[in-house]
């Protein structure tokens, strides 16, 4: 009787499940149309007019050089960093930046073919030793771009150090890593300690916030970056929150950042977590601006948060390049994508090396020594380091989403 | 004495460096809207949850490859959404069509979790079972299929999440002590608890669940009574694979851009330690352990002031409860619990 009753009620639940399934394809077959309609900024938030073009210093060093450059034919520049992991998109902006400039550099001195070799880190300080190890066992390597992300810096700084090995970081900007005592370590940009009041005086002054709500990450670069900006907002600072590299429900952060009546957000991390971040406060009602670092200045945050997005802003201490057109157009046909964020200072901080590679520093020491003594303009700015490896007058632009794309409005923090 | 203790922690100023501050305000401030969130998050725990319980009940495995059951049952509901068009901005189709389009996109994403749990269990499992491998085998199969499922994913798709879908925006609905409850977390708290009454009275009332209970209980009795045992183990698979890929809809639903190849990793353990909070092989415990551990990690953070205790808090409670019923709050077995 009871296995009757079961193959019964079986029955109707297959007829049940049956009948939902059509009804679901009965209804997404005459009704759906995809949503369109880019993001535009709400009437609430300021809206700032864009930048549309910038100065380029008249006698930047470019890859090609003379045309005359000379180098042994084993000579490979390295790029260590992300090329997949949640923020990969921050590496591959960098590295075709760099192999731009490796591929222009090529084609104009044919006494000189450098190679280019990638290793891949994920931007996890955890992997990245295995690549560094392995970059710096390879003899043939002799410079290095990276590496992108402060964590993976921090972790990695003694290991080119003990080899001798110059590396150049187009994004790391946590203030500490150049106070490890390294002296191969140089950064192609400005740091945090810079980025941070920067960003307070942005929020305040420019995008009129009078309480700003900061949440930080757990990664070096957004616990270095909390603390700066914390000590740039002083009194407008309302309230501040930590949250997990990888975490996706910020649920309770958001209710505390509505219930403290924030008007700006403040995001110090990478833009894996500040898209879910993002998106869940605006599906709550806020209204106010977030804004975010250069670690979150990527389309794959708009792409993840959609319209929430609108509300955006950025800080970076990083030059538009897309404003460089003849950096733009080349970047733009060699990889089909408008430059992205970093792409230039990566492109830049190839150039100093293929410069000295030319002029015949082919071993680690003599590009070492070059690079030391480097004085001279690149595309995006003028490169000069001291002992410590830092440059001297970094800029820090803004920007902001409008119209779903990120836009440069200019320099801010002066 | 703890009182003593909160009120030393709250009298001090709130500094950045300070290893453990309590930050009472902002917990009764936001204890609301926490609760709701947490009641919604542990639902999603609970669907997932039932599925390590129940296949821990029959064959005493923790099929640590069930986070990638949900994760699979993910895609499934986030290929169908974009095929039908939805993206990262809200759909501007009527109500009724939105509803269709979840009610298909949850569909397949059952079947895809259901199919995932049911390879599982054919090419990864049984053939242990018919060598009468030592459980460590089990174990490690489960690591190493879990990692199998995760890299293909990864092959195929790459690092990156999928681009997020938003199914539709929470309206406010109604508001309790202060705090508005918006339509998604009803439709996620609701539809969960049904479904998982559903499981429940399954396996109490039906032909099939008895034939659950009666494996659970006793295997080799069961196989003299005239129930396949096989065919048990392949069925409780499979209803954790349905039920896992109905939690993959509420989950997309929650947070639009989680999906990726490792994003059920830490779901899975948070649901796997709900099931042993609740107590491991016991249905409700299983909906019982997930509320909680969603509550418990929500108010945990706000006590604690930073998002980055909630799993701290959450485990910590977990070993105390552990420590005092090592069985789990409700005690194990599917097979006791009678109809």
């Amino acid at each position: 009787m009871e296995g009757r009753t079961t193959y019964m009620n079986s029955k109707r639940i297959v007829a049940a499940l049956a009948g939902v399934a059509a009804i679901g394809l009965l209804v997404a077959g005459c009704a759906n149309t995809p949503s369109t309609g880019a993001p535009t900024k709400s009437s609430t938030l300021v809206h700032l007019p864009a930048l549309t073009s910038i100065s380029t210093p008249p006698n930047a060093v470019l890859p090609a050089g003379d045309g005359k450059g000379t180098c042994p034919a084993t000579t490979t520049i390295g790029y260590v960093g992300a090329e997949t992991g949640a923020n990969a998109s921050l590496g591959i902006n960098i590295y075709n930046g760099v192999q731009l400039a490796i591929d222009q550099h090529n084609k104009a001195n044919p006494g000189c073919q450098v190679k280019f070799l990638k290793y891949d880190t994920e931007g996890d300080p955890a992997k990245a030793t295995g690549p560094v190890t392995q970059v710096v066992n390879t003899k043939a390597i002799v410079g290095v771009i990276g590496l992108p992300f402060s964590g993976e810096s921090k972790a990695t700084g003694n290991i080119f150090e003990d080899k001798g090995l110059v590396h150049i970081t187009p994004s790391a900007t946590n203030p500490g890593l150049t106070k490890n005592g390294w002296t191969t370590f140089f950064r192609a940009l400005g740091n945090d300690s810079v980025q941070g009041p920067a960003a307070a005086k942005f929020a305040v002054d420019q995008l009129k916030a009078s309480k700003v709500y900061l949440v930080q990450d757990d990664s070096d670069y957004g616990i270095g970056l909390g603390a700066t900006t914390t000590a740039g907002l002083g009194k407008a600072l309302v309230g501040t929150d930590k949250v997990n590299t990888g975490q996706k429900d910020f649920s309770t952060v958001v209710s505390k950042i509505i219930s403290s009546k924030a008007d700006a957000v403040y995001y110090s991390g990478y833009y894996a977590e500040a898209a879910p971040f993002d998106q869940q406060l605006v599906a709550k009602g806020f209204k106010g601006a977030f804004i975010a670092p250069d670690g979150v200045k990527d389309d794959q945050f708009i792409k993840q948060a959609g319209d929430a997005s609108s509300n955006a802003y950025f800080t970076c201490p990083c030059i538009p390049g897309e404003l460089i057109p003849s950096f733009e157009s080349a970047y733009k046909t060699a990889f089909k994508a408008e430059p992205g964020t970093y792409s230039i200072e990566g492109y830049d901080a190839a150039t100093v090396l293929l410069s000295g590679i030319d002029k015949g520093n082919s071993d680690r020491a003599k590009l070492l020594a070059f690079v030391k003594s480097y004085d001279a303009d690149g595309l995006s700015k003028h490169y000069k380091w001291d002992a410590t490896g830092e440059l001297a007058t970094p800029d820090v632009y803004g920007y902001e989403v409008d119209n779903g794309k990120i836009v440069p409005i200019g320099v801010i923090g002066k | 004495m703890i009182p003593l203790l909160l009120h030393l922690a709250v009298s001090q100023p709130h500094l950045d460096d300070s290893w453990i501050t309590f930050d009472i305000p902002s917990f009764l401030q936001n204890f609301w809207p926490a609760t709701f969130d947490g009641l919604t998050f542990g639902a999603i725990y609970g669907l997932i949850a039932l599925g390590y319980t129940l296949v821990y009940g029959v064959l005493n495995l923790i099929n640590f490859a069930h986070s990638e059951v949900f994760i699979v049952g993910c895609y499934g509901v986030v290929f169908v959404l974009t095929t039908l068009g939805f993206g990262p901005n809200p759909p501007t189709i009527s109500i009724a069509a939105v509803i269709g389009d979840m009610l298909l996109a949850i569909l397949v994403g059952m079947l895809a979790s259901a199919v995932t749990a049911f390879l599982l269990e054919r090419f990864a499992y049984r053939p242990l079972r018919h060598r009468n491998a030592p459980r460590l085998a089990f174990l490690i199969t489960a690591i190493g299929a879990s990692f199998a499922i995760q890299y293909t994913i990864f092959l195929i798709r790459g690092p990156n999440p999928e681009p997020s879908v938003t199914m539709f925006v929470p309206e406010p609905v109604f508001e309790v002590f202060g705090t508005t409850i918006d339509s998604q977390q009803i439709t996620i708290v609701v539809a969960a608890l049904i479904l998982m009454i559903a499981a429940d009275t399954f396996i109490r009332r039906s032909r099939v669940g008895r034939g659950i209970r009666a494996v659970a209980q006793d295997p080799d009795t069961a196989t003299l009574m005239g129930v396949n045992r096989e065919r048990i183990i392949v069925i409780t698979f499979v209803i954790g694979g349905l039920l896992a890929g109905a939690a993959a809809l509420f989950y997309v639903m929650k947070i639009p851009s989680g999906v990726q190849y490792n994003g059920g990793f830490v779901l899975g353990i948070k649901a796997f330690a709900a099931a042993v909070l609740g107590g491991i092989g016991n249905v409700r415990g299983a909906l019982l352990g997930g509320l909680l551990l969603g509550l418990i990690g929500n108010y945990g953070q706000l006590l604690l002031g930073a998002s980055q205790w909630t799993d701290v808090i959450a485990f910590v409670v977990l070993v105390l409860v552990l420590l005092v019923r090592p069985t789990g709050i409700l005690g194990t077995s599917i097979a006791r619990s009678r109809a």
